[in-house]
């Protein structure tokens, strides 16, 4: 079992276009997605050419990934006055402004055996041009939601300016069982929900699966010993190893560097947790904090030099940033509260948190000095965000009350908009964010 | 009673049969299958520990029932605390004495939180819990090879309510007993 199926060829062809291909960082078809509330972009997305089942289902995914992002609003094809005969047929862009779609995707998908090619253009309707070349990805047909997930992020891309986040996956706990005694398995699925795989069946305690930096290895903590400590899978061939066997100590809370090769994570012994890289080349071991106090949830900066972590060193759970070498770290959090689960953006401009404030859970951003804080979520348990890979969206855990309360997945933009739930096959908590795929 | 099905299946899953008394199995008989078959599960490591030693009664000072419901076999802490209070620390002596006294056992002290928490933090909170009460443990004279801890967060629940009723049984430290793996 692979995690990520290569496309055979992906990305592979610009196809020449005339002219309009600078539109994208100036043209007026453009969505600032940090502003307020907006209204969502109008477009028109005629199915695909090639009459096929898969070219349907592509056209499809592609608008559900542009709608779901409650950014974009598709046209119904009811309300189309024209229809888009051929690819490389001209548009008839007033028949398309008349519906008001300001954006227009056309698409053709061809088969050939067990390949299947998908190409695509996007046009501004309002400025009767391209926005930007088109695209063809080729790949086999168990890969066709990838493409259309290549077409939506392109899509996305050219219009927000903002990076591409939908072919991607995450890595998540599905849960099962009494509250009392829940089953915890390790899978992971696309970023929509789709294609669920279990990594490691109900016979050991797994918490909270954290992805490589390409995507080839997942860290997670591990009841397997009897006792919780960090592992890591290759993603290929599901293959586990334990990081840390030292007897008499738990590990947990792990996450790679940005370079792949260090692993930060917490290690209790004698009741007291402190922070620890390991070098996973040369098994080295470095001891980062050495305090009485909690310190937990490390997560570097994209640039490897800093890392962010909480720690109950004043008291209550609070958000600190240290040098990626240990040494002196400052407070950052300044709110009344508890502060738990700081993650630093890809973008390197914000840290996610989870805050408890009276009784309530919630899911916030800062800025790396913790000014700016803004909360996003509020429930009776939210926790654990994890960044897409464009530091736009975040997806986190939350859990119902009570005796029968039961987690499930949620995302949320970092402007507070588009809360909703991610569709798992059960319930699902400790979600983790991979990063875009190849 | 919804934990009293739970706690007899885990009964026979455990090849407890020699238990003769299930009404004995209230919330704290229960509360304690909960938490090994929460451990066994998790890791398994109770196989040969608890899985194949007789209960016994309650009543009978020698048997593992006798630690677990007359002793007493957890302590409840404060919210985000791990501080032994006064009455844990009345347990914690029950058990130490009963632990020097019956040195073919070991024991496992599992820490526990309530679910008002974040995941790491309150394995963290858990650990600190489980090892507040071996410190006490061996301060009444338990030899510390014996004694070892876990933490379990807020995985393991002892009560599912979303109240302080329930919280106040979950912020806990749960001393397991694991026979013939004494020193």
């Amino acid at each position: 079992m692979t995690l990520f199926r290569p496309l055979a060829t992906a990305l592979a062809i610009a196809l020449s276009l005339t002219g309009g291909a600078a539109m994208a960082q100036n043209g007026p078809l453009r969505i600032e997605i940090t502003e307020g509330v907006i209204e969502p972009l109008p477009f028109a997305v005629p199915a695909f050419s090639g009459g096929s089942k898969v070219a349907n289902d592509i056209t499809r995914l592609v608008a559900a990934d542009l709608s779901g992002t409650g950014l974009f609003r598709e046209i119904p094809s009811s309300a189309y006055i024209s229809q888009v005969s051929s690819f490389d047929a001209p548009v008839a862009f007033n028949d398309w402004k008349a519906i008001n779609a300001q954006a227009l995707i056309t698409g053709a998908v061809t088969t050939s055996g067990n390949q299947v090619t998908v190409k695509f253009r996007l046009f501004d309707v309002f400025a009767g041009q391209p926005l930007g070349d088109g695209l063809q990805f080729t790949g086999t047909a168990d890969t066709w939601r990838r493409m259309a997930h290549k077409v939506a992020d392109a899509v996305y891309s050219r219009i927000t300016g903002e990076g591409p986040y939908f072919d991607s996956r995450v890595a998540f706990v599905a849960e099962s069982g009494s509250k009392a005694a829940r089953q915890k398995r390790l899978a992971i699925m696309d970023y929509d929900g789709a294609n669920v795989q279990y990594l490691t069946d109900a016979s050991a305690l797994v918490l909270a699966p954290r992805f490589s930096p390409q995507g080839n290895q997942i860290l997670f903590t591990s009841y397997a010993s009897g006792f919780p400590r960090i592992n890591v899978m290759n993603a290929a061939n599901l293959q586990t190893r334990s990081l840390d066997q030292q007897p008499g100590t738990m590990t947990f809370a792990p996450r790679f560097s940005p370079n792949g090769r260090t692993v930060v994570f917490s290690l209790e012994q004698g009741g007291n947790s402190d922070l620890y890289t390991l070098d996973t080349q040369s098994g080295q071991r470095r001891q980062l904090t050495n305090s009485p106090s909690i310190e937990t949830g490390p997560s570097f900066s994209p640039d490897g030099s800093q890392i962010t972590f909480e720690s109950d060193r004043s008291g209550t759970s609070q958000i600190y940033v240290m040098s990626a070498n240990g040494g002196e770290a400052r407070r950052i959090s300044a709110g009344d509260g508890r502060y738990n689960t700081p993650v630093w953006s890809p973008r390197g401009d914000l840290i996610a948190f989870t805050k408890q404030s009276e009784g309530r859970f919630h899911i916030g951003v800062m800025r790396t000095d913790g000014s700016e804080e803004r909360l996003l979520t509020s429930s009776f348990l939210d926790e654990g965000p994890t960044w897409a890979p464009n530091g736009r969206v975040l997806m986190f855990t939350r859990e119902s009350a009570g005796a029968d309360g039961a987690a499930a997945l949620y995302s949320v933009d970092i402007s507070g908009r588009n809360l909703k739930r991610v569709p798992t096959p059960g319930a699902a908590s400790d979600p983790a964010w991979s990063p875009l795929l190849p | 009673m919804t934990f009293l099905p739970k706690a007899l299946m885990l009964v026979a899953v455990l090849g407890l049969a020699a238990c003769n008394n299930p009404n004995r199995f209230g919330a704290g008989g229960a509360n304690a299958y909960g938490a090994n078959g929460g451990a066994g599960g998790a890791g398994g490591y109770g196989a040969g520990g608890v899985g194949t030693s007789a209960l016994g009664s309650a009543s009978d000072p020698n048997s593992v029932a006798y630690f677990q419901q007359t002793l007493g076999d957890r302590i409840l802490f404060a919210y985000d605390q791990s501080t032994v209070s006064d009455e844990g620390r009345q347990i914690l002596q029950g058990q130490a004495q009963w632990l020097n006294a019956h040195p073919q056992y070991a024991v496992i002290v599992e820490g526990h939180a309530d679910e008002k928490g974040t995941r790491d933090y309150n394995l963290a909170l858990g650990a600190r819990r489980a090892s507040s009460a071996q410190d006490f443990l061996i301060s009444q004279g338990v030899t510390p090879s014996r004694i070892r801890t876990v933490s379990y967060g807020k995985e393991r629940p002892a009560e599912t309510c979303s109240a302080e009723s329930c919280y106040a049984q979950n912020r806990r430290a749960v001393t397991v007993l694991q026979s013939g793996a004494g020193s």
